[in-house]
C-alpha cells in the first residue's frame, strides 16, 4: 500500500491538471479492468464488468495548488489559489511546477501583520532574473503544488497530497485485487473535486450507477486541543454519516457498517460539519443516486504534510472489498 | 380531517433532514386519502398522483418539503453528555435550554444544557455560545449513554403545537409542515374541481440540507409546470417590510427573475378573480427554495412559488395562520384547474 | 461569413456592428426579464440559421447543421444585465428595490433608472451631505437607505405606473468618446450577444448551437438549462469581463487592461477551462497576430462553469472583451478589443474542426502511461 500511495503522491495533479495522476493510475490498473477511458473533463473511468448492480467508487485525483496569474517585471510570480489553500500554511513552502521547476512562496514584507498575508499579497520566487527569463520557464495559467515527499514512519505516512491520493491508492489496490463479485464496478478517479466537486458530477451522469461511494479523507479530532469530533487516526476507516455536501443514504451507511462488523474490520463514524466530498454531487445527479462514503482519517489536511495511518488505508480496502461482494 | 388537526398531526412527525426514512410512511398515509396512487422513492420523497380528467393531461408538480431542521450527535463524552452539530440551518442562539428527543436505539429525552446566570461572568453574558461548546444532557453516564446512543444519531426538538388567537398555530416544524398541510388541502380542493392535468403532489426530502429532494423530483417527474410551496418570513417589527409578510393576509406569490412571469401574473389574476387573499413577494435572487431547482432543472421548468408567512423561522415557536395555509391550497388547486381559462396573453417566456 | 468555415483573419468588420451594439445596450434585459433583448436578436438571426427556438427558461437557441463531423459546438453569450427589482412602494410614493445581480450600493447613488415595460423614468436620490451625521459621512452607502423616486406624490399614484415585481434598468445612452472608446450600460454582456449573432450563419463541419442565455447574473441559470438540452462536445463562451487598469493598481490586481485585446480565462470561481482548448485558442491568436491577454484575477464566474459540468462534461473556454466599470451604467470598452475578440472567436470557430480531429480530442480515449520519467515528480 505504501508503494502505491508513494507512486500516486509523487504525481503532479492540481485541479484541472490531473492527467499525470491519471497516467500513473492507468499504469497500475489497466491490466486488471475490462475498460478504461477518460471523459471530456479528464475523469478516469475504469470498469470491471458484471451483471449485478452498477457500483461507482470515486476518489478524486486532484490536489490543491496555486495558479500563476501574473509574471512581474522582476520575474516574481503572482498567483491565485486552486482549492482550499490556507495562505499562512503556504508561506515558506516549496512548490513545484509540472515541468519540475521549484519555487518558494513568500509575502510582501510591507504588510503589517502576517495575518494579512492574503494570496494577493504573496508571490512565488523561482529565482528568475527578469520577466523574460521567467517567461521561458513558466507561463500564466501554469499551476504549482506543494512539495513534500512521502515518508513512512511508525505505521504512518507523512506526505503531500494524501488528500486524496490515499483514496486513489485504495481504489487502485482494490481494482488490482479484482474482487469476485457479480456487480459491475466503476472505479472512477475524478477531477476538480477541490474546486467544487465538479468531475464526479459528469462521471456519475454518464455512468448512472445504482449506488456510489466516495473514497476520500476526513479530518481527525485527536490532536492537541483540536475541534471536537469522533474520528482518530488508527482506529479504522470512517463510514460517512454526513458531511457538508451529503447525508449518506441510510441504507448505504448501514450496509457499510454491517460489512465492517461481520468481517471484524475496525471502523468509526464520520459526522463532518465542514467540507464536502464527491458524494455530494453524485447523490443529486440524474434523479438521485444513493450515495455514501468511506473516509481515511487524515491529519493536517490541505497542508504539505498530511498524515494517514497505513492500517486505516488497509482496512478501508478490506471494507470496500467486502462491500462490493455483497 | 380539518386543516387544524391535519397540521397538528403533521407537526407530531419527526423527520430530521436526511433521516426522513422514519417518517415517510406516516406522510404517505396522509397523502393516500386524496390521491390515486402514492409511492415512496429511494430517498423517501413521498409522491402522490392525482390523475387528471382531461384529454392529453399535462403533468403539474406541486411540492412541499417535509424535512425539518435538527441536530446530529458527533460525540459522547466521558460523563455521558452528547456533543452535536446542526442538520440544516439551526441558529445556536435558539438552543439554550431546549427539550430534545435523541433518536438512538430508542427515543431518549434530553435537554440542552445552559450555564446558570449566577456563574456567567458579565463579559461572557454578551457572547453567543458556540454550538460546539454545547452539550445534550440525557441523564446517563458514558457507559449507559453509549449503549443507547451512537455518533450519527439525529436529534429533534420537542415542542407541542400551540393554538393561539386568530387561527394562528405555533410550534416547531411549521417550516415546512404548514406547506405539507397546504399540499393536502390542495388535494382535497382538487377532489371537488374537475381538472385536466395530472397532479403530482410530492412531499420532498432534504430541502434543509441543500434542496436535495427537489433535484431528484424534477428529474424523475419532468413536469410541465412546477409549484413549490414553502414558508416565507412573517412580519416582525424590525424586519424590512419587503422581506416579511403579515400573517392572515393571504398566501405570498413570489415574483422575480427565476419565476415564470407568465404563470405568476396569471396566478395573481386568478387570485383576484376567486377572491383568494394574496400578497406579492419580490425575490431578486434564487429564493433559497425548491423553486430555485425547478426553474433551471432539465431544459427549464416554468415555476411558481407560493409561500405561507411564518414568524420566527427556524426556532421552536414558528407561527403560521391556518387562513394562509388554506389560501395557498385554494390558489394552487384553482390555478391547476383553471389556468387554461385565463387570458393567454404573451408567451410563457414573457 | 465565408462558407465551409474557412475565413481570412484579416477580414474587416463593419463599423455598423458598433451601432448594433449601441442599440442592444439601449434595450433593457434585467435577469429574468430579457424579452426585449431576445426579440431584437431574434429579428437579426432568424434568416441566418437552420432553426431557432426559445426554451422554457427563455434562452434563445439557434441551430446550424454541420457538414458531417458529428460534433456539437455551443457558442454562448448571456443576454441579461444587472439591474433592480421593485419590491415595495412606500406610503410617500418612493419605491423600494433590491439589486438583481451584483451592483455596489455606491454605484446607485444619483443614477437614472427606468422601470418596467413602459420604462417609467426615476432617479435614485441620496441624503444630502449637509444632512448626514458624522458616521453617515464616514461610512459607505447602505443599500437599505436607497429608493427610486418617480415623482409620485403618494403610494396610490406610484402604483398607477409601477408594480412590485417590475424590473428597472439603468437609463443611460451610449457615448463614443476618447480614443476608440465606447461607454454604455450593459456592455456585460451585449458585446457577447453582438459577437455571437455575427458568428452565426457560417456553415461548419460540426453542428453549431448559438445560445443566447438568460439569468447569468443571478447564478448562471439559463446556461444550465441550455447545455442540458444541447449536450455539446465543446463550448466557447463570449463575455464582457472585468477590467481594472486604473493608475495605482498593482499589475497582478489588474484583471485585464483596456486595449490589450481579448481576455482569456485560465481560472475563475466557476471554471478551470480545458487547457488544451485554451492552448488552441492562444495558438490561433498568435498565428494570426491577434493581440490577447490573460485575465489575471480569478474572481467571478461565467456560464462556462455550468456548461462544463453539464451532462457528461464539456470542454469549455471563455473569450472576453475587457470592459471597465462593468455592473455600472457607464461601462467602457475599447472598440479595437471588441473587434479583436470577434476576430479571435471567428478564427477559433474556423479551426475548431481541426482541433477536434487531432488525436486526443475526440472524446473518450485511453491515456498513455507517462513515459517521460521523473520530470513531473514532486
Amino acid at each position: 500500500m505504501f508503494d502505491t500511495i508513494s507512486t500516486l503522491v509523487n504525481a503532479f495533479g492540481p485541479s484541472g491538471r490531473e492527467n499525470r495522476v491519471a497516467e500513473a493510475i492507468t499504469h497500475l490498473i489497466k491490466d486488471k479492468v475490462d475498460e478504461i477511458s477518460s471523459d471530456a473533463m479528464g475523469n478516469l473511468i475504469a470498469v470491471k464488468k458484471g451483471f449485478g448492480k452498477k457500483i461507482m467508487l470515486a476518489a478524486h485525483m486532484d490536489e490543491i495548488g496555486l495558479i500563476i496569474t501574473t509574471i512581474d517585471e522582476k520575474g516574481f510570480l503572482r498567483f491565485g489559489t486552486v482549492g482550499g489553500v490556507l495562505p499562512l500554511i503556504s508561506l515558506g513552502q516549496r512548490v513545484v511546477f509540472e515541468n519540475g521547476l521549484t519555487g518558494v512562496v513568500w509575502y510582501e514584507e510591507s504588510i503589517e501583520s502576517i495575518k494579512d498575508a492574503k494570496p494577493e499579497k504573496m508571490y512565488i520566487d523561482i529565482g528568475a532574473k527578469s520577466r523574460e527569463h521567467a517567461e521561458e520557464l513558466v507561463e500564466i495559467g501554469d499551476m504549482a503544488v506543494f512539495e513534500g515527499r512521502p515518508v513512512q514512519q511508525n505505521g504512518l505516512v507523512i506526505s503531500r497530497a494524501l488528500d486524496d491520493r490515499v483514496g486513489c491508492a485504495v481504489l487502485a489496490e482494490l481494482a488490482r485485487r479484482c474482487p469476485e463479485t457479480d456487480h459491475e464496478i466503476y472505479y472512477v478517479f475524478t477531477v476538480q473535486e477541490e474546486v467544487g466537486l465538479r468531475g464526479a458530477r459528469t462521471a456519475a451522469y454518464a455512468i448512472r450507477p445504482d449506488l456510489a461511494l466516495a473514497i476520500d479523507v476526513t479530518r481527525t479530532a485527536d490532536t492537541p486541543k483540536s475541534r471536537h469530533g469522533a474520528v482518530s487516526l488508527g482506529k479504522g476507516p470512517a463510514i460517512k454519516v454526513k458531511d457538508n455536501s451529503v447525508i449518506a443514504h441510510p441504507a448505504i451507511r448501514e450496509r457499510l457498517e454491517n460489512c465492517a462488523r461481520e468481517n471484524g474490520i475496525p471502523y468509526q463514524l464520520e459526522v463532518l460539519d465542514k467540507g464536502g466530498t464527491d458524494a455530494g454531487s453524485i447523490h443529486i445527479t440524474a434523479g438521485g443516486i444513493p450515495s455514501g462514503g468511506v473516509s481515511i482519517p487524515t491529519r493536517f489536511i490541505h497542508s504539505a504534510s498530511e498524515i494517514v495511518n497505513l492500517e486505516d488505508a488497509g482496512n478501508a480496502l478490506k471494507l470496500l472489498e467486502t462491500f462490493v461482494k455483497l | 380531517m380539518e386543516c387544524r388537526d391535519l397540521l397538528k398531526k403533521l407537526c407530531s412527525i419527526d423527520a430530521v433532514t436526511g433521516r426522513e426514512d422514519a417518517a415517510a410512511q406516516a406522510i404517505s398515509g396522509i397523502l393516500s386519502d386524496y390521491c390515486n396512487e402514492v409511492r415512496v422513492d429511494a430517498f423517501y420523497n413521498v409522491i402522490g398522483l392525482k390523475k387528471g380528467h382531461g384529454e392529453n393531461p399535462r403533468n403539474v408538480l406541486v411540492t412541499a418539503h417535509y424535512d425539518q431542521i435538527g441536530l446530529i450527535v458527533t460525540g459522547i463524552d466521558e460523563n455521558g453528555f452528547l456533543r452535536f452539530t446542526n442538520m440544516g440551518g439551526v441558529d445556536p442562539k435558539t438552543l439554550a435550554a431546549q427539550e430534545v428527543a435523541v433518536h438512538g436505539r430508542k427515543e431518549i429525552h434530553g435537554v440542552i444544557g445552559s450555564k446558570p446566570p449566577h456563574l456567567t461572568s458579565p463579559e461572557d453574558a454578551d457572547k453567543p455560545v458556540k454550538m460546539e461548546d454545547m452539550l445534550i444532557d440525557i441523564g446517563y453516564d458514558e457507559k449507559q449513554a453509549r449503549k443507547l446512543v451512537s455518533v450519527g444519531d439525529v436529534v429533534s426538538f420537542k415542542f407541542p403545537v400551540l393554538e393561539l388567537k386568530n387561527n394562528r398555530m405555533a410550534g416547531r416544524s411549521m417550516d415546512n409542515r404548514s406547506s405539507v398541510a397546504a399540499l393536502v388541502e390542495m388535494l382535497k380542493e382538487l377532489k371537488r374541481i374537475r381538472h385536466r392535468d395530472n397532479v403530482y403532489a410530492v412531499a420532498t426530502v432534504q430541502e434543509e440540507s441543500g434542496l436535495v429532494g427537489a433535484f431528484m423530483t424534477a428529474w424523475n417527474l419532468k413536469p410541465d409546470l412546477a409549484i413549490a410551496i414553502d414558508v416565507c418570513h412573517g412580519d416582525m417589527p424590525d424586519a424590512p417590510s419587503d422581506e416579511s409578510f403579515p400573517l392572515g393576509k393571504g398566501v405570498a406569490v413570489a415574483v422575480g427573475p427565476i419565476l415564470s412571469r407568465h404563470h405568476t401574473r396569471a396566478c395573481m389574476r386568478l387570485a383576484r378573480r376567486e377572491r383568494i387573499p394574496y400578497q406579492v413577494d419580490a425575490e431578486e435572487k434564487d429564493t433559497g427554495t425548491e423553486a430555485a431547482v425547478y426553474s433551471s432543472a432539465l431544459e427549464g421548468i416554468p415555476t411558481l412559488l407560493l409561500s405561507i408567512p411564518a414568524k420566527y423561522m427556524h426556532t421552536t415557536v414558528e407561527m403560521v395562520s391556518l387562513d394562509d395555509i388554506e389560501a395557498a391550497a385554494r390558489l394552487a388547486a384553482r390555478y391547476i384547474a383553471f389556468r387554461d381559462e385565463l387570458d393567454q396573453e404573451g408567451n410563457s417566456n414573457d | 461569413m465565408t462558407k465551409q468555415g474557412k475565413l481570412k483573419a484579416s477580414r474587416e468588420y463593419p463599423e455598423s456592428l458598433i451601432d448594433t451594439l449601441k442599440k442592444l445596450t439601449m434595450l433593457d434585459g434585467v435577469s429574468g426579464d430579457e424579452k426585449p433583448v431576445r426579440d431584437f436578436i431574434m429579428e437579426r438571426i432568424k434568416d441566418r440559421a437552420d432553426s431557432w427556438h426559445v426554451d422554457n427558461i427563455g434562452n434563445l437557441i439557434v441551430f446550424s447543421k454541420g457538414t458531417g463531423l458529428g460534433k456539437k459546438v455551443m457558442l454562448a453569450a448571456h443576454m441579461d444585465e444587472v439591474g433592480l427589482l421593485i419590491t415595495g412602494i412606500n406610503d410617500n410614493g418612493l419605491i423600494k428595490f433590491k439589486t438583481v445581480g451584483g451592483i455596489e450600493p455606491r454605484v446607485l447613488v444619483g443614477k437614472r433608472v427606468r422601470i418596467g415595460k413602459d420604462r417609467v423614468p426615476g432617479v435614485i436620490g441620496y441624503k444630502p451631505v449637509h444632512l448626514q451625521d458624522s458616521s453617515e459621512r464616514k461610512n459607505a452607502v447602505k443599500k437599505s437607505g436607497l429608493t427610486i423616486d418617480i415623482g409620485a406624490k403618494d403610494r396610490e399614484q406610484a402604483e398607477e405606473s409601477v408594480a412590485v415585481g417590475d424590473t428597472a434598468a439603468f437609463d443611460y445612452d451610449p457615448v463614443e468618446f476618447g480614443d476608440h472608446k465606447l461607454m454604455a450600460k450593459a456592455l456585460d454582456n451585449r458585446v457577447g450577444c453582438v459577437m455571437l449573432a455575427e458568428l452565426l450563419g457560417g456553415r461548419y463541419p460540426f453542428d453549431l448551437y448559438g445560445c443566447f442565455t438568460v439569468q447569468e447574473e443571478i447564478g448562471l441559470k439559463g446556461a444550465k438549462a441550455a447545455s442540458y438540452a444541447v449536450e455539446p462536445d465543446a463550448a466557447i463562451i463570449l463575455e464582457g469581463t472585468t477590467c481594472y487598469d486604473l493608475t495605482g493598481t498593482d499589475e497582478h490586481m489588474m484583471s485585464t487592461r483596456l486595449g490589450d485585446g481579448p481576455a482569456l480565462t485560465v481560472m475563475d470561481r466557476s471554471v478551470i477551462p480545458d487547457r488544451d482548448l485554451y492552448r488552441f485558442i492562444t495558438h490561433t491568436a498568435k498565428s494570426l497576430g491577434i493581440p490577447w491577454q490573460v485575465k489575471r484575477t480569478i474572481s467571478g464566474g461565467t456560464d462556462a462553469g455550468r456548461i462544463q459540468v453539464s451532462g457528461r462534461g464539456v470542454k469549455v473556454c471563455t473569450i472576453s472583451v475587457p470592459c471597465r466599470y462593468i455592473h455600472t451604467p457607464v461601462s467602457v470598452m475599447d472598440k479595437r478589443d471588441f473587434f479583436n475578440t470577434l476576430k479571435l472567436a471567428e478564427a477559433t470557430l474556423a479551426g475548431l474542426a481541426g482541433w477536434f480531429t487531432r488525436d486526443g480530442n475526440s472524446g473518450a480515449h485511453e491515456p498513455e502511461p507517462n513515459e517521460s520519467g521523473g520530470k513531473s515528480d514532486v
